[in-house]
């Protein structure tokens, strides 16, 4: 057997090479192929986490936990039924890579000069550093630097609309549990910059301890939110934090349940890539057909000649499939390396600036930068080196069943 | 029918299945780039569409900072007026709108949301939302001091119907405005972030309560259609009083996403495009290649009897020019047939619906067969057919006839 198969692959080697144009142009369109395959799956994955991780930072978390009815009416009278003291020790006790507890209401800013609806974040600074979507290395003025902080962050956009500026007071209004406007004035200690201008526009960041106080809610929060190690894979760190807090009538949510649109984009993008996959294929694959059934009929006398010499069919057919299988492979290879060499070209993104726009409107930013998934490679691989398996068996078989006779006397 | 293409038909079958497998390469190719260009036609037309009839209309009249920033003193003066002039004007629909934020309380609960101040009567012409209304009714009077808001609102602040909303909020001039009103209606447009965010006063109430005297921050302007939107443009222009500093803005720039997103997606399927195409002419390529080659003996002899090789090699051009119109035509009709049924029937896709929703479309999409979405990819596929060809065709001019004949 391994004496059939050494001669079989040396023939199909040498044969591949008897018409190298033909050899060379069907590897050509087996590497572009491939390369094309790889590549956008590279730029679309990498379009699809930008997304996610644009949408997580501003959720955020992989998980999150609330009172049952906040996610249909995010009201300050819809809070955690837990202490904050006590919910804080719990998620300490949880092992997650990142977490933190805060108060999260809709709100209303006024400078002097204009007022605009936002949504008030009362956080714990020091917790939420690990995953805030604020540029901390960009804040003009300062990030805020404990819970009981008596300024306010506010986005750079929201600044400019408000005409205001880092020094001097907005008045923040917001409800109480009991209905009353609490407003207060807050000093602007910093203005943030962060990578979407939805998000500088909507959110402003007060210590919680202050919120707290503001709302007349002491000790409590409306939010938990905690992350597991890979967003892919949420549900760890979801089954961990519903364990800490649902004896307590809480609801514990994934980003996936919290955020739709995204994790269906998410999935839906895996089902993108394997249509275009097996589309890139299906349009090699008259080539590939091609070429072998062109291969096989210019040697059917050397083929019969070969089966009148007792060669077996088996190996005429192992041949012709291993001349297939060769070309792809190294078609494949050519088309792998041009990805990697491409992918590593613009490790640092693409800027698309030019539709900044459309892209926040995707959820994403204006820099591409490409994600190159093992497993997308060998998705596109396996799929290219299986069904051309199975397409170049109808070629080979035929070959392989020629009778000696009838295939010697062929005239060509 | 000349000898040429005769000639050239018949030797298209002298390897049927080559042939056939290079056509089919084209008419895979065709159906494809026909359903997707297709698909994408009347996507991006309904995107337009609906990203535009909620709100923003075709074009706007506005202060010219406020497109960067919609601040309450940028302001369009006496802005009813200006509104029932370019209605006189031919198939232009207009209305003026206030706009601004305000805190709106109910007995239970406080939400800040953004106000607009509409003209009941027109409003209707350039805005679905008029036409929306899921429980009581759109605005009446000009002058009433009520309110339309959206029905997540509604569920949120618990009210409906009749109940009483105090706003408060601050004023042209920056002064504390507050105003209660009734709430006449509740509308759905199925878009979150309106339907929990936005509620509409009639437009004289709302000048009186936030001290905009006659003025608005808007004019919106509807065309008959988004390519007459141009001339709109210019005849909304002359309408503005000579000494105005108001400019007239179209829906590109005044939401430039959704251009861009129509781009970027547009940019992402050239490639695939092209993708598929190049891999067709490798394809072709490979077969007129070979066919050439083959025929090096045959091609010695006609040569020899005096052909000249412009005309071999137009004959080669000829055969791959026969190919490509029976993948354009076979490619455009299985095509079609494709796409019609499915703008009868709709196409959609696990998780469509979802993320459709993002650009105001529709869970199920109907394609839009068009002589353009019908042709313009496989003419592309015929134009690479020819020019994978060319390579062949030129090689036959170097070909001397005594040394083809002696060919193997």
């Amino acid at each position: 057997m391994s004496t059939t198969f050494t001669v079989s692959a040396a023939l199909a080697w040498r044969n591949l090479w008897r018409n190298h144009r033909r050899t060379l142009i069907m590897l050509s369109a087996v590497s572009v192929g491939s390369w094309a395959m790889i590549f956008l799956t590279a730029l679309t994955q990498g379009m699809v986490t930008d997304m996610v991780r644009q949408g997580l930072a501003v959720l955020p978390g992989h998980a999150q936990a609330h009172h049952p009815a906040f996610r249909d009416d995010p009201n300050i009278v819809n809070l955690l039924p837990l202490a904050d003291s006590e919910l804080e020790s719990r998620l300490a006790r949880g092992d997650f890579a990142a977490w933190s507890t805060r108060i999260n209401v809709p709100a209303f800013v006024a400078s002097e000069r204009e007022t605009r609806g936002v949504t008030l974040l009362g956080i714990d600074p020091e917790r939420e550093r690990d995953f805030t979507f604020v540029d901390l290395e960009t804040v003009e003025g300062r990030f805020l630097e404990a819970v009981d902080d008596s300024g306010v962050v506010i986005g750079r956009k929201l600044a400019e609309t408000l005409e205001t500026r880092v020094g001097k007071r907005i008045v923040v209004m917001s409800q109480s549990p009991d209905n009353e406007v609490a407003d207060r004035g807050f000093r602007i200690v910093g203005v943030f910059r962060a990578e979407l201008p939805s998000q500088e526009e909507n959110y402003i960041f007060v210590g919680k301890a202050v919120v707290q106080k503001l709302l007349g809610v002491p000790d409590r929060v409306t939010e938990a939110v905690v992350f597991g190690t890979d967003f892919r894979k949420p549900q760890p760190a979801l089954d961990r934090l519903d364990s800490l807090v649902s004896a307590d009538g809480v609801t514990a949510q994934s980003w996936k349940d919290l955020d739709v649109y995204l994790s269906t984009t998410l999935a839906a993008m895996d089902g993108f890539v394997l249509v275009w996959v097996i589309v890139i294929f299906l349009a090699l694959s008259f080539g590939l057909v091609n070429t072998l059934l062109m291969a096989v009929f210019e040697r059917v006398r050397e083929i019969g000649v070969m089966l009148a010499l007792g060669v077996k069919p088996a190996a005429i057919l192992l041949q012709i499939v291993l001349e297939s299988m060769l070309l792809l492979g190294i078609g494949l290879l050519i088309g792998n390396l041009l990805a990697f060499a491409s992918v590593q070209l613009i490790s640092d993104g693409i800027d698309i600036s030019m539709v900044a726009d459309g892209m926040e409107m995707m959820g994403a930013t204006s820099r591409l930068v490409p994600d190159l998934r093992m497993q997308d490679v060998v998705l596109a691989n396996g799929v290219v080196l299986v069904l051309g398996f199975f397409a170049s068996l109808s070629p080979a078989w035929r070959a392989s069943r020629y009778e000696p006779v009838e295939a010697i006397t062929t005239v060509q | 029918m000349s000898i040429e293409v005769r000639l050239a038909w018949r030797n298209l079958w002298r390897q049927p299945k080559r042939t056939l497998l290079t056509t089919g390469a084209m008419v895979f190719s065709n159906v494809l780039l026909v359903f997707m260009i297709s698909l994408q036609v009347g996507m991006y037309g309904l995107m337009v569409e609906n990203g535009l009839k909620v709100f923003t209309g075709h074009l706007q009249v506005q202060a010219p900072e406020y497109i960067d920033d919609a601040k309450m003193r940028l302001v369009v003066p006496d802005a009813v007026a200006l509104a029932g002039r370019l209605r006189e004007l031919d198939g232009i629909a207009a209305a003026a709108r206030g706009s601004t934020f305000a805190l709106a309380s109910s007995e239970d609960r406080t939400y800040g949301m953004a106000v607009m101040g509409v003209e009941p009567d027109y409003e209707a012409d350039v805005s679905s939302l008029p036409g929306l209304i899921g429980a009581g009714r759109y605005l009446e009077a000009a002058d009433a001091a009520e309110i339309v808001i959206g029905e997540r609102l509604a569920r949120n602040l618990k009210v409906g119907v009749g109940d009483e909303l105090t706003l408060l909020g601050s004023g042209l001039d920056g002064s504390f405005a507050a105003t209660v009103v009734t709430i006449a209606g509740l509308f759905e447009t199925g878009i979150p972030d309106i339907d929990r965010g936005i509620g509409a006063l009639p437009i004289e109430h709302f000048q009186e309560v936030f001290y905009m005297g006659d003025a608005a921050h808007l004019v919106v302007a509807v065309a008959p259609s988004l390519e007459a939107v141009p001339a709109a443009v210019a005849a909304v222009e002359s309408q503005l009083p000579a000494d105005s500093e108001l400019v007239v803005h179209d829906w590109d720039a005044l939401v430039p996403e959704l251009r861009q997103s129509i781009n970027a997606d547009l940019g992402g399927a050239l490639f695939m495009y092209g993708v598929l195409v190049v891999l067709v002419a490798f394809s072709v390529l490979n077969t007129q290649l070979m066919s050439v080659l083959e025929r090096t003996r045959e091609f010695g002899i006609v040569m020899a009897l005096g052909l000249k090789p412009g005309r071999l090699g137009r004959l080669v051009l000829l055969e791959a020019a026969l190919m490509g119109l029976i993948g354009v035509f076979v490619g455009a009709l299985l095509g079609g047939l494709l796409t019609l049924y499915f703008s009868v029937n709709g196409f959609t896709y696990p998780g469509l619906e979802e993320m459709a929703a993002q650009f105001n479309l529709p869970g199920r999409l109907h394609p839009e067969v068009t002589l353009l979405s019908l042709f313009a990819g496989p003419l592309v596929v015929f134009a690479f057919t020819l020019l994978a060809t060319a390579y062949p065709a030129l090689r036959l001019r170097g070909l001397k006839p005594v040394e083809a004949m002696r060919a193997a």
